[in-house]
């Protein structure tokens, strides 16, 4: 048995396996449900950690699978996936401890855990996808792995989200789908290439592959929340706090904006798809994104839904990124994949505290909970800081990036955006940290829980205390080998064949 | 391809096995449940070795009694018609496990020597190279399914089965009368030797439009699927499951034998109809799934529905739409199968089918639920399963072939699909306001119908296989190369 040929497989496997065996564990195993957990989430990391150094030893990695005569099930080790891997694989570590706590003697526990794990082995998957087939395939397995864990408190408002949610993520597959056979007919390949493999036999209809390339964005551009398919994201609040966590920061949202970065530049190729004239209208749609997200985000009480329309906005980055045709946009466009996950998951896991513990759900609520909660809202000033871009935290090298790279492309315009969605960020967050940090206690909280001598659960507290770590670190440490801008500095070097 | 000597007649105890099981089950009612299930899995065996030897040796032929085409009874059995077999013995199978557990005593010495003999009536029905033959089969087929709906008894079952029954005669009449004018015309019923002989001419119209009438009528193609909601509706569960697996499928797969073997040139406006009237299916059949306020209704359209994409083929006229439409086959036998036994366990727990009172049957019934959601993701065509196999293979013909129409067909009844499945899905995690008393499904019925739904995904992660046998001898290969019209 050939190692490097199975180990992408073991990677996807090691979350899948122990998901399907949860999934048939009674209700009160609880010690068995987590030692799976996070056995799975554990060995998961290992494999990703071998699998990093084995490529930086040089080896190869591909799992092929025939699927189709002509196509195969492909997982490959290339850079793009090894930054997103690490990401959701670190992270999904994390979120399990966090969701472990979150959900503590709740009903329905094993069926959760079963899915989430489904959801993570779906993430990874497309992180892996060799092809825009594989891609394909797990892309969907991500829509119907996560629609359970949206329904899971099994209201009415839950039903309804669920719908809402796969309304919209059907459409999008079917666009995907469209777009996928489409090309698969004219390109005869769907092996994502570096450079792009379009762009290698471009005899073909400039106004078939302009057509192709719309319904592919257009399908991921409905997980990737573009405007206007971003609809289902702000109901999909209703979910449990790991969820929306995992969704925001690692799974569903990330996803779409992975898959538009692997579709531009290892599907059609950066230069061939602007040569296409794709590229411009991409950018306009993601900075009409960026603002309306943050505009829309100003304006909601409730935190969550806020996170979710900041999501919105900042998911937008990385397409923005991407759709600046220049090197050095590339960089902040991809660095920014990493970055707003961690920052995120660290507003999302807060937000998800104060609800647990307090019983808040409301930014009105939130004033003098600086001083009840001084660790949660402390990783959440660091979230909230991060996002706006104050330096040297992650936000800020993502924004650098994107502003200077598009001086250097001749965009100018793109600076007026950041700018304007920065100060929007700033007026969304800052009221936030004002009143959590400066106002007065209210008399008694809405429903406030006590857990000791910690100010909360360990298990709720310590997950977003490292991810608001981590975010300050790769800000800090942006210029470190290994770091992720360093990654996407690789990648972006690659493509543009510097 | 050399048709080579046959060293075991497998193909012939393929139809013997379940016949000499019935019998049995009619003799020893009693003991009917188990000698029942020895037959179904005893089965396996025949099925399987005759898979094997057209996977290996290609074509078999056998003069069942040592006579030769034109007199004697010939099985022909080809990568197609073996396929069809071991898709009859996985779904068979299932069934005959499900169905020891779900009837009573009572019910079960009917349903056993019934359900054998429609199993041997459906193997011959696959293995007959002559359209007499074809003709007897299909219209035993035709009894034996409608003794089987009455099987519920109760006014909704009888009506649905006396409907079935009416047109299911009118079909098989309409079919035997196609194979007269053949017969007279050119004295031969043989299906190889007819195709060298046919021209041209007002006979041969005529026989073909009545025989494909018919068969349309008895595949339920929408306008004329009127009488197959209630009939597959008011069945007990695995009838239902047995109706819109296998035997829909039985005249679908004769059609396509005759307009692939016998008429190979019908011209362009017949074969756009046919396309037409299935993305007809298609929509209708979808919308009126999504309308049914009762499970078993929506999974009966659903089967209206998903018999439409078989048609799609018949415009596209190139290879790979036919594997396509096998694909179809198979995966929603597996997947429909699942369904309605899923279905069935739900009505057995608690009593009912109203959609919008499941009532947290996901929580109570996590096995039934489960199968019921992976079957439809084959039938909406999500990856990975058979339904997306087939429905990428389709695609990709319609692009192919530079028709687009049927693209947008495709996707919409996904979509439409993925509506329905999903609209049930979401109830069953809601809790009702009405409650309803239950009592226990038996182990065996959830997990055959898990079972089955997991071979409907296993059937989109093991796609090469069954399309290189389904390409043995296939009348379609020819076609490789073939001029659009």
């Amino acid at each position: 048995m050939n190692w490097d040929e199975w180990l992408p497989l073991l990677i996807v496997c090691s979350s899948l396996l122990p998901g399907l065996v949860i999934f048939f564990l009674s209700e009160r195993k609880v010690v068995a449900r987590t030692v799976l957990n996070l056995g799975g989430a554990v060995a998961k990391l290992m494999l990703v950690l071998i699998l990093l150094w084995g490529v930086l030893h040089g080896h190869h990695y591909e799992t092929r699978l025939p699927l189709l005569p002509g196509l195969d099930l492909v997982l490959r080790a290339d850079a793009l996936s090894l930054l997103f891997l690490p990401l959701s694989t670190g992270l999904w570590l994390l979120t399990t401890v966090y969701a472990i706590g979150y959900l503590e003697d709740s009903p329905h526990r094993s069926r959760f855990f079963g899915f989430f794990s489904l959801c993570v082995t779906a993430t990874v998957g497309v992180a892996l996808a060799g092809n825009l087939m594989t891609f394909l395939l797990f892309y969907e397995l991500l829509t119907l792995s996560t629609y359970p864990l949206i329904v899971h408190r099994g209201t009415e408002v839950a039903r309804r989200a669920g719908r809402t949610y796969l309304i919209y993520t059907m459409l999008g597959g079917a666009l995907l789908l469209i777009g996928t056979v489409w090309l698969y007919g004219l390109a005869g390949t769907l092996e994502f290439t570096e450079g792009g493999f379009v762009a290698a036999g471009s005899s073909n209809s400039r106004a078939a592959l302009i057509a192709i390339f719309s319904l592919l964005i257009a399908g991921l551009g409905v997980k990737a929340a573009l405007a206007p398919l971003h609809g289902w994201l702000p109901q999909a609040m209703v979910a449990p706090a790991p969820v929306s966590a995992l969704l925001h920061a690692v799974a569903v949202v990330k996803v779409g904006a992975f898959g538009i970065v692997r579709v531009v530049y290892d599907v059609f190729g950066i230069e061939y798809a602007e040569w296409l004239g794709v590229t411009g209208p991409l950018a306009v749609l993601a900075a009409v994104t960026i603002l309306y997200g943050s505009i829309r985000a100003l304006f909601q009480d409730d935190l969550k839904r806020r996170l979710a329309f900041s999501t919105v906005s900042q998911v937008s980055y990385i397409t923005l990124g991407v759709a600046i045709v220049g090197p050095i946009a590339t960089i902040g466009g991809i660095v920014h994949l990493v970055h707003q996950g961690l920052m995120k998951i660290t507003l999302f896991f807060c937000a998800g505290n104060l609800a647990e513990t307090l019983g808040i759900h409301k930014v009105s609520q939130m004033n003098g909970v600086g001083h009840r909660m001084p660790w949660t809202m402390g990783a959440f000033t660091l979230g909230a800081l991060g996002m706006i871009g104050v330096p040297p935290l992650a936000g800020f090298v993502s924004k650098w990036y994107l502003g200077h790279g598009a001086l250097e492309a001749g965009q100018n315009w793109v600076v007026l955006v950041l700018a304007g969605s920065s100060l929007l960020n700033a007026a969304y967050f800052l009221p936030i940290l004002y009143a959590a940090w400066f106002r007065e206690p209210p008399a008694a909280w809405p429903s406030e829980r006590s857990f000791g001598r910690w100010e909360t659960a360990w298990a709720l507290l310590l997950p977003p205390l490292i991810t608001a770590f981590m975010s300050l670190l790769v800000g800090l440490l942006a210029a470190a080998p290994f770091s992720p801008l360093e990654w996407a500095r690789l990648i972006a070097t690659r493509e543009y064949g510097l | 391809m050399g048709i080579s000597t046959v060293s075991i007649p497998w193909a012939i105890w393929t139809i013997l096995l379940p016949l000499a099981g019935s019998l049995l089950c009619f003799l020893l009612p009693r003991r009917a449940a188990l000698l029942g299930q020895a037959a179904a899995f005893s089965i396996v065996v025949p099925v399987a070795g005759l898979g094997w030897q057209v996977a290996t040796h290609g074509i078999q032929r056998y003069a069942v009694g040592g006579w030769g085409a034109p007199l004697g009874i010939d099985l022909y059995a080809d990568g197609l018609s073996s396929l069809m077999l071991i898709m009859t013995a996985l779904v068979g199978l299932g069934i005959s496990l499900y169905a020891s557990a779900y009837f009573e005593r009572r019910k079960a010495q009917f349903f056993w020597p019934l359900w054998l003999f429609l199993w041997a009536v459906l193997n011959a029905l696959f293995l007959s190279g002559d359209i007499f033959n074809l003709y007897v089969t299909l219209e035993l087929l035709g009894l034996a399914a409608v003794a089987l709906v009455a099987l519920a008894g109760g006014a909704d079952a009888l009506t649905g089965a006396m409907r079935y029954l009416l047109v299911s005669l009118l079909g098989s009449l309409c079919y035997l009368l196609g194979v007269a004018l053949l017969y007279h015309a050119f004295g031969t019923l043989d299906i190889i030797s007819l195709g060298r002989l046919m021209m041209p001419m007002p006979a041969v119209w005529t026989a073909m439009g009545l025989m494909t009438a018919g068969l349309l009528l008895k595949t339920a193609l929408f306008p004329l699927h009127f009488w197959l909601p209630p009939a597959h509706a008011s069945a007990p569960a695995p009838v239902s499951a047995i109706l819109s697996a296998l035997v829909v499928k039985a005249s679908f797969y004769l059609l396509l034998r005759l307009w692939l073997d016998l008429f190979p040139e019908p011209g362009a406006a017949p074969r756009l109809l046919l396309g037409v009237l299935g993305a007809g299916a298609i929509l209708w059949g979808s919308l009126q799934a999504l309308r049914q306020k009762r499970l078993k209704l929506l999974v009966a359209y659903s089967t209206v529905a998903q018999l439409g994409y078989l048609f799609l083929a018949f415009p596209l006229l190139i290879s790979a739409a036919w594997n396509a439409v096998v694909y179809f086959v198979l995966s929603h036998a597996l997947a429909k199968s699942a369904m309605f036994l899923a279905v069935g366990n739900i009505l057995y727990f608690g009593g009912h089918d109203r959609i919008d009172e499941l009532d947290r049957i996901v929580q109570r019934l996590p096995l039934t639920m489960t199968a019921f959601a992976i079957a439809g993701i084959s039938i909406i065509g999500l990856p990975p399963s058979g339904g997306f196999v087939a429905k990428w293979l389709l695609l990709e013909a319609a692009f192919s072939s530079g028709q687009w129409g049927w693209v947008l067909v495709v996707i919409s009844g996904s979509l439409l699909a993925a509506a329905y499945v999903f609209k049930v899905i979401g109830f069953a995690f809601t809790q009702a306001k009405v409650l309803h008393e239950t009592r226990a499904v038996p182990t065996i019925m959830e997990w055959t119908a898990l079972g089955l739904a997991l071979a409907a995904l296993a059937l989109g992660l093991m796609a090469p296989l069954p399309l290189e046998l389904m390409d043995i001898g296939a009348p379609w290969v020819t076609l490789i190369g073939e001029e659009l019209p």
